[in-house]
């Protein structure tokens, strides 16, 4: 009968195990502060009970015993708050070089890319043992991408990208739940992760791909011109952008802001907000005229020309002149 | 412990000196404003109440079987607007508060007793507009009006309902403002800051936030209606607007709101414990401050509710320590009602047993407070039943036991009837343990990881939801109960002596029920609050009075 009555999800990530071992530990203290109250309200309520003839005594306070109720407290409040958020730093910090897939969230289903181009809709496939990172955004309302079996969950907004790493450890289904309520369906907004060895994950990566993401981006990039202006001699009207992902960049205005997905695609959509030093505000806009998949591949895409090698697209291969590579759009 | 002695024939009081409609709808005595104040928020509790039945009902069984997805969700937005803004917020402020803030400190009445049928009014107006939106359709965001959600892509009365807790943040604001000018200038001589009950700080710390973050959620719903209406970019990226910016907003506000919920219910627990240990308060400056350092920090401490939303990890680090400050004088305040039973004479009367049902789920809800509080933690649980039964057992367990603890401490005072005391104490503990069933199993719930506001639900959280049903039902009749006998006793019940608890504070110096200006002269204080020990010593207090 305890299949139909978990008191316990199931543990399958590198995170599960920090998060399970807090919560233990915070178990153990609340369970203590629990004890120690109710015993001292239940023995007094019962050893001070009113009897007939007795008074009360009347007790001012005791300023050491405020203090020192404070500062225990305290102290322990704090170790359980550094615990935390050592724990919350680990689970948001992707590590470099994880297996990118992109997640464009609607109501109410889940779709998602990976980089080598397999598309699934309600179902993210992964590996064992490999840290996997998602950039997701939503194509209408805030969504949240929640895994029990993780430990993880991340808001997935419209207009921006926000990201979300886990590694799993044990093979198996698991569920995937919208945790931001958003709508009609919203309890219907629901899927499967589904972990597999190595082996059978590469088996089932072998099919249906179209081509990796970024050569789908590197299309679009070409079809709407982006390479007349951000060429990779850096003589276009564009900034360059080969090997520009992940680095600094500084801006007309001063200000210096990371090169990210969230820069990228806020350039192509506003492209007057984050110039890039040097450069003219000349840049039309993209917005309405690219979906998110396709914003999501030209990520994608520009990524790969900071990575040769990674993301399936040779930057060598790219003649001088045209893809760009380039950088923002200004 | 209820002493009767037979009472003379009815003397004049607030309740008869005056009948007629008239004059209960234009009257401006604060404590028949906090009548009419009980009247109207036990009829939007029960509605709350109802919509949670169907909430439980639904859960029962993990298909969508009882109504529509559609109307599932408009169940649970509608449960919390109507228990959040026309129940809980109101609740212990706007009746006991209104009834006992003037009696406590010696005043006549409120600073502005016109002011406060106004907020009354409001309130009324503002539940008709709600009314009438849960009766042309009702609205599907949630309590919380997430946006984009709500400013775009809803389609039921999102405006409506908008609109309608704006006006009633009016009324909270007028009361908090009443409230904070009645205890600055209308305590009686020899009524100092030290002398007061400890209801009144909690009331004043309450009155503070109503006043500073009312202003902030009215704000906010109108840009909501703004963006919704008017197609302003606020909050919707598609406009340039950002929806995490609503969130701040929001919270702002609706953080701090719990406080105005849970701090008069520590106040009422305050004056229940020292009243049935027969003891002065311990600790009672750390008491009086710790309710005005939960209201100032519960004001930096927002951003906790948005731990996954998307802010920065540094963000997120500051509010994580911050709500760990604001949960040290919760802590004291425990530890200090706690401190106060020992060496007491501890009676078992009813309003007792609620607060130390109180005691029990505030402790419980406190304490899960530090688990979502701790960053790592929080991304799990966040969005879950864990939350749900965390603010349950806070908002519902503290506030809500607190107020029927007050409510059965001073009915005699009000009514000037005897509540049936087995009843009473049959009734308290009925809510404790159908408090407890409905919502532990929802701690579990939420750590396997079932997320809220879910219509349908995989078949392995059943168990779990049944239980939580079961216990629901159990807490439904042990608020009925009460509502029952209170009603039983206005016509049947005893008549209730002036003081039948013996206890100290001025509201039980005067007759019951009070005269129309509670006091046949103004009282002069010369007495510390909760002198239990003159009492019992049979020093009769005397009420000196003034001129």
């Amino acid at each position: 009968m305890f299949d139909n009555f978990p008191l316990w999800p199931a543990r399958a990530s590198s995170t599960a195990g920090n998060v399970d071992a807090l919560f233990i530990f915070l178990l153990i203290v609340s369970g203590m502060m629990t004890l120690l109250i109710f015993t001292a309200v239940v023995y007094f309520a019962a050893r001070y009970r009113h009897r007939k003839g007795v008074l009360a005594e009347q007790i001012e306070g005791s300023t050491p015993l405020e203090i020192t109720w404070s500062i225990i407290p305290l102290g322990v409040f704090l170790v359980i708050f550094v615990w935390g958020a050592v724990v919350y730093f680990h689970s948001r910090t992707p590590p470099r070089d994880s297996t990118e897939v992109y997640v464009v969230a609607k109501q109410w289903m889940w779709k998602l890319e990976h980089a080598e181009g397999q598309r699934e809709i309600n179902e993210l496939h992964v590996p064992v043992g490999r840290d996997v990172k998602l950039i997701m955004t939503s194509q209408d309302v805030i969504h949240s991408f929640f895994v029990p079996a993780f430990r993880v969950k991340q808001d997935v907004l419209p207009g921006r990208y926000t990201v979300l790493w886990f590694r799993a450890t044990k093979p198996g289904t698991y569920h995937l739940f919208c945790a931001e309520y958003c709508g009609t369906q919203h309890s219907g907004m629901i899927g499967d992760v589904v972990v597999q060895e190595p082996a059978q994950y590469e088996a089932w990566m072998s099919g249906g791909s179209t081509g990796p993401l970024s050569a789908s981006g590197e299309k679009i990039f070409a079809e709407l011109g982006c390479a007349t202006c951000h060429r990779s001699d850096s003589q276009g009207r564009g900034p360059n952008l080969l090997g520009a992902f992940g680095k600094l960049v500084q801006l007309e205005d001063g200000r210096i802001v990371t090169f990210d997905e969230n820069y990228v695609r806020e350039s192509i959509l506003d492209p007057g907000a984050k110039i890039v030093k040097g450069f003219k505000p000349v840049m039309p806009t993209f917005q309405g005229l690219v979906s998110e998949e396709q914003l999501n591949a030209l990520v994608a895409y520009v990524k790969s020309l900071s990575q040769p090698g990674l993301g399936g697209v040779k930057t060598a291969a790219l003649p001088d002149s045209m893809p760009a590579k380039g950088s923002q759009v200004q | 412990m209820a002493t009767v002695t037979v009472p003379e024939v009815e003397r004049e009081n607030y309740l008869n000196k005056h009948y007629g409609i008239g004059s209960w709808l234009l009257t401006t005595d604060h404590k028949r404003i906090a009548l009419l104040y009980l009247i109207s928020i036990t009829f939007f509790f029960f509605i709350g109440g109802f919509f949670a039945l169907l909430i439980r009902l639904e859960l029962l069984t993990p298909a969508g079987d009882l109504v529509l997805a559609d109307t599932y969700n408009k169940l649970f937005t509608m449960h919390g607007q109507v228990m959040v803004f026309f129940f809980l917020i109101p609740s212990i402020p706007a009746v006991l508060g209104n009834f006992l803030v003037p009696m406590m400190i010696g005043a006549k009445d409120l600073a502005f007793p016109r002011i406060n049928l106004l907020s009354w009014y409001l309130y009324i107006i503002a539940g008709g507009m709600m009314m009438y939106c849960m009766l042309t359709g009702g609205v599907d965001t949630g309590w919380t009006f997430y946006t984009p959600f709500s400013t775009v892509f809803s389609n039921t009365k999102v405006i409506e309902a908008g609109l309608a807790i704006f006006v009633s943040g009016f009324s909270s604001i007028l009361t908090g403002l009443n409230f904070v000018v009645t205890i600055h200038r209308m305590r009686a001589p020899g009524m100092t800051w030290s002398r007061l009950p400890l209801f009144i700080w909690a009331h004043y710390a309450t009155s503070i936030i109503q006043i500073l973050g009312t202003p902030v959620i009215a704000i906010t719903l109108v840009l909501v209606v703004a963006e919704r209406a008017l197609h302003l970019g606020v909050f919707d990226p598609k406009l340039g607007g950002d929806p995490l910016l609503f969130q701040h907003l929001f919270w702002f506000y609706s953080h701090p709101a719990v406080y105005i919920m849970i701090l008069p219910s520590m106040g009422v627990v305050t004056e229940i414990i020292a009243c049935f240990s027969r003891k002065r308060i311990f600790g009672y400056m750390f008491v009086a401050l710790s309710s005005i350092a939960i209201a100032v920090f519960g004001f930096l401490v927002w951003a906790h509710h948005m731990f996954v939303a998307g802010i920065s990890v540094y963000a997120a680090l500051i509010f994580s320590l911050l709500s760990y400050a604001v949960a040290v004088p919760s802590a004291v305040k425990v530890f200090n009602w706690t401190a106060t039973l020992y060496k007491g004479s501890i009676h078992y009367d009813a309003p007792m047993l609620y607060a130390f049902g109180f005691l029990g789920l505030f402790t419980m809800g406190g304490l899960t407070g530090l688990f979502l509080a701790a960053l790592g933690i929080d991304v799990h649980v966040t969005d879950t039943y864990f939350v749900i039964a965390h603010f349950h057992y806070i908002m519902v367990g503290g506030a809500l036991m607190g107020y029927l603890g007050g409510l059965h401490f001073w009915w005699p005072k009000i009514s000037g009837k005897l509540y049936p005391e087995g009843w009473a104490r049959l009734a308290a503990l009925i809510v404790f343990v159908g408090f407890n069933l409905t919502f532990f199993p929802q701690f579990i719930l939420g750590y396997v990881g079932m997320p809220r506001r879910y219509y349908q639900y995989p078949p392995e959280f059943q168990v779990l939801n049944v239980l939580s049903t079961a216990g629901a039902t159990v807490l439904g009749i042990g608020y009925l109960l009460p509502m029952i006998y209170f009603l039983w006793s206005m016509r049947y019940g005893k008549p209730a002596p002036d003081n039948p608890w013996k206890a100290a504070g001025l509201e039980w110096q005067t007759q019951s029920p009070p005269t129309t200006f509670n006091f046949e002269k103004e009282p002069v204080v010369t007495w510390e609050a909760y002198n239990y020990d003159e009492i019992d010593a049979g020093h009769k207090q005397e009420v000196h009075v003034a001129g």
